[in-house]
Order: structure tokens, then sequence, then C-alpha cells
């Protein structure tokens, strides 16, 4: 198999904002077992803008580092700068990953858009 | 850092008496053993030597054997070479779910090529049920290829009851001894065995040499045609170097063996108890006592077998996994969801397997290292939640 860059390996050996918000505005929960990938994001957001991000995740070594990436390069962002985060902006934020690994960051990027889907449908129904 | 090589039943390291025996047949007796000087001899002679060895330990005759570049090599040529010699007596194959790969995917190309093949169910560790073998049995069957010991849980098959089986019916019978041969005695006649493979670098020989078992009066195509060599069953320029290597591993084997198998297990069986012991939501794997005296395959529920593996190698710990994330086809092992696991127990699986340098202090830098591994990445998996 092919290696993993420094970075995967720094994000996987000191994984940043692991764990879960208490009250978060926007949970995604992506991914399934049988395919060995589990990935749950938690946001917190004031005035349209991501103030704090963690994550879990039950995965590879690929997995845990693109979840650690992707709450990094969201905390700070406004809800519609987050939308070009796509899967591709976390691979090369980590120096690339091995190519059977890139569906890992496809996970990430689909628990950052559960993630904002569900604050969205939260704040749609405090409006209601 | 000192590295803890826990991964021998993917390979091994070749032994320095092997590398030193093997040495002179790269550029001193280099000669083609198909000639006829004098420097040829030298290569034929101790070829035939190593062959007479490997012969011995398997209780068989020394023109049974035919050297291969490596125990996958060994699987095809079995199989593929009965399929094709007794395509005219039937078309039907019987072998098990939890084979190594070169057994499955060869099974697989002949069903792509008209052939029929049955892959028999295990029991939650691991082994066949003999009645269902007997039941699958019909007049078309021409081969029944069952492993010794699987690579991945260490289960050893009820071989001889098997061979009797194939033997009453008048079946060939193949094993795959690649994890066995060299660790634990192979006899091919208490045994029953017809055709057994076996791979030189599994028991401290080189990397590219194996060798086939064939049964005197078993009929079988080549796959490697060209020269005469092997009595004609495998053409190409003998590796000279790598046959002796295999020979010289096999007469190491033969000495240690006994020893080892001993201390092995008592090893392993402790290694097993204090990792149960000192970890929740873990559980064995494969049998527990018929079982490889080196393998360890546990499972650790809510995380992922690749981020165990990361982690104990950062300890500097060398192991590996059943977890799909170490493949390129998404899927868990085909062996660990054969005995029943849940894909989620798939995926967190790890095998050790130990070697003959293997001590206690390593299992116990192991032993001491792996629960905060485990309680690490439960913190956090979004699956465990105790």
């Amino acid at each position: 198999m092919e290696q993993y860059s420094e970075k995967v390996m720094d994000h996987f050996r000191n994984p940043r904002n692991v764990g879960e918000i208490e009250n978060p505005d926007g949970i995604g929960h992506v991914g399934n077992p049988m395919c060995g990938d589990v990935m749950e994001m938690y946001i917190k957001v004031k005035e349209n803008i991501i103030v704090d991000a963690k994550f879990k995740t039950f995965g590879c070594g690929a997995a845990i580092a693109t979840s650690s990436m992707a709450t990094e390069l969201v905390i700070g962002k406004t809800i519609d700068e987050v939308r070009q985060i796509t899967n591709k902006v976390v691979a090369e934020a980590l120096d690339g990953l091995p190519p059977i690994k890139m569906h890992c960051s496809n996970l990430a990027e689909e628990a950052l858009e559960a993630a904002i889907k569900d604050y969205k449908e939260k704040l749609a129904h405090k409006k209601a | 850092m000192k590295t803890i090589y826990l991964d021998h039943a993917a390979t091994t390291a070749t032994d320095p008496e092997v590398l030193e025996a093997m040495l002179p047949y790269f550029h001193e007796h280099y000669g083609n053993p198909s000639s006829i000087y004098s420097i040829s001899r030298i290569s034929k002679n101790t070829i035939e030597n190593a062959r007479e060895i490997v012969a011995n330990a398997l209780g068989a005759n020394s023109k049974e054997i035919v050297f291969t570049s490596s125990g996958s090599e060994s699987d095809n040529f079995a199989i593929k070479g009965v399929a094709l010699a007794k395509q005219q007596q039937g078309n039907h194959i019987i072998t098990s779910s939890i084979e190594h790969h070169a057994v499955l995917y060869t099974c697989k190309f002949l069903e792509k090529n008209g052939f029929n093949v049955t892959y028999l169910p295990v029991d939650n560790n691991g082994i066949i049920k003999l009645d269902e073998l007997e039941k699958a049995i019909t007049p078309q069957t021409i081969l029944i290829t069952i492993m010794h010991a699987n690579n991945e849980i260490g289960t050893i098959q009820p071989i001889s009851q098997i061979g009797e089986i194939a033997r009453k019916h008048g079946i060939t019978f193949h094993t795959d001894a690649v994890q066995t041969f060299g660790h634990i005695p192979v006899n091919v006649d208490d045994l029953n065995i017809d055709m057994l493979r076996i791979s030189g670098h599994k028991f401290y020989g080189p990397k590219g040499v194996g060798a086939l078992y064939i049964r005197k009066g078993i009929k079988i195509t080549p796959l490697i045609h060209g020269g005469d060599q092997e009595r004609r069953r495998r053409a190409s320029t003998e590796n000279v170097p790598g046959i002796i290597g295999l020979g010289k591993a096999v007469e190491i084997a033969g000495k240690v063996m006994e020893n080892e198998a001993t201390r092995q297990t008592k090893l392993r069986n402790e290694f097993i108890r204090t990792i149960l012991d000192n970890i929740d939501d873990a559980r064995l794997n494969g049998h527990s006592s018929l079982r490889l005296p080196n393998n360890v395959n546990i499972s650790f529920e809510g995380i992922e077998g690749e981020s165990i593996l990361l982690n104990l190698d950062m300890e500097g710990i060398a192991a590996s996994t059943g977890s799909a994330c170490s493949s390129s086809n998404l899927e868990p092992s085909h062996v660990l969801l054969s005995i029943g696991l849940s894909h989620e127990f798939a995926h967190g699986s790890v095998r050790f397997s130990m070697g003959k340098h293997t001590t206690k202090d390593d299992l116990d830098y192991v032993v001491e290292v792996l629960p905060g591994i485990v309680k690490k990445l439960r913190a956090m998996s979004p699956l465990y939640k105790k």
C-alpha cells in the first residue's frame, strides 16, 4: 500500500478537535460500520460562522486524519465559505491521500454537508 | 527504536545460515543444472540434494517434489494442473470458504472456464464439517483442496480425515501447507495428502521459491511449457540459489521445529490470556487449541484495524489486520466474515504472528502498550459508547 504523507500521519497521531459538542447547532452522521468508516461531525454556529467543530470517527488512518483536517478547515468559516471545502480541498490540505483512500475524504465532505444540513433544518424549525 | 516483528505469517527474515548456503550459487557455482560440464553438475547435484531434504521432511520420495517460484504458483499449478488433466473425468472441485486467495481466485478462474466449485462453509472456529464435505462429493468431483492451517486465524483443519474421505472416493486431495510446513509436523502419508504447497519464505528461507508435492501416480498438466526441467512438469531454468536456500531452511526447521512449536504455543496462550484479561470487549478469532503455535488474532470492538496497526507501528510493533482499509476493495477479510464475525468486528481485527526470535519480553511490551492504543481509539470512536 502507498504510504501516508507526513501531514496525514501528524493528524493521525495528534488528531485535532476530537470529541463531541454539548448542544451542537448541527450534527452530521455518515458512513457505515460495514464499510469500516463512520464519521460524526458536530458544529457550533454563531452569526453564520462556525465557531467550533468536533468529530468522532471509526475508521482507518486516512479517515481519522481527514476528519481532523476537516474540523480545522471549517472553524472560523461562514456557512457559505464551508461549501467550498470539498473532499479535494481536505485531501490537498493533507498533502494528498493514497488513491484507495480517497473515499475517506469523501466521507469528511459528506459529514460536513450533513452537519450543515442539520444546522439549517434546526434553524428553519426555530424560525417556524 | 527496536522493531518487534510480529508478522511472521506474512514473511520471515532469511536465516543467515540459509543465506550463507545460497551465496556460492550466485557467482561461484553458477552453472545451468541442465548442462553437462562440471560446474553444472555441482548445481544439479545440490538441487537434487535439496529435493531429497524436502522429500524426507514430508515423508515423500524426491521424485514427488517439484520446485516452483512461490507458494502461489504451487497452488495454481496443483489446482489448474489437476483440473486440466482430469477434465474428461469430471468438472467439480471442492474447497473451503476460508482458503488463501491463491486457491480461491484460482477456483474462481476455473468456474469461469466451465468448472463447478463448492465452497464449504466453516464453523465459528473456522473448521469445515466433514459430513458436509461428504455430502458435497459428486461423481464429477475431481479435486478437493483445503488448507492445512489458515493464515489469518491459525485454525488447523482435520486434514487426515479430509484426506481419508478424498481417498475413499478416489478424489485427489491438495492442501495448502504454507503456514504449517516447517512449523509443525507434516507427513503426507500420515495426513493422507496427495498434493501439498510449500513456500520458502514462511520458514526463514528466501522469497521467490516454493515447492509442490505431487504423490506418485497423480496426473497433472504442466502450466509452464518449455524445457525438460523438473521431470517435464515445470519448464524454466531452476532458481538454484533459491532451491538451495529452501533446502537449508527445511533442514534447520527440522532441528528446531519441535522445541519452537512448544515454546511458541506457551507464549501464544499467555499472550492471548493477558490481552483478553486487560482489554474489555475483545475476542479471540479462531480455535483456542487447534491453532498454529504462532498465531494470535484478536478483534477489538468499536475500532478499526488499520488505525490500530499504525499506532502499534509508532511503538515499533509490526502486525497485520483483516480490515478492509488495508485492501483495495473495502471488504473486510473473507475469513473473518466466514467464521461469523460482524463487519464491524472483522474491521477491528489484528493478527500477531510470532517467530523463532520472538521473546516473552517482546510480547510483554505489546501487552503494555496495546490497552492505551485501544483506549485512545475507542475514545475517538462513535461506535464505542461504553
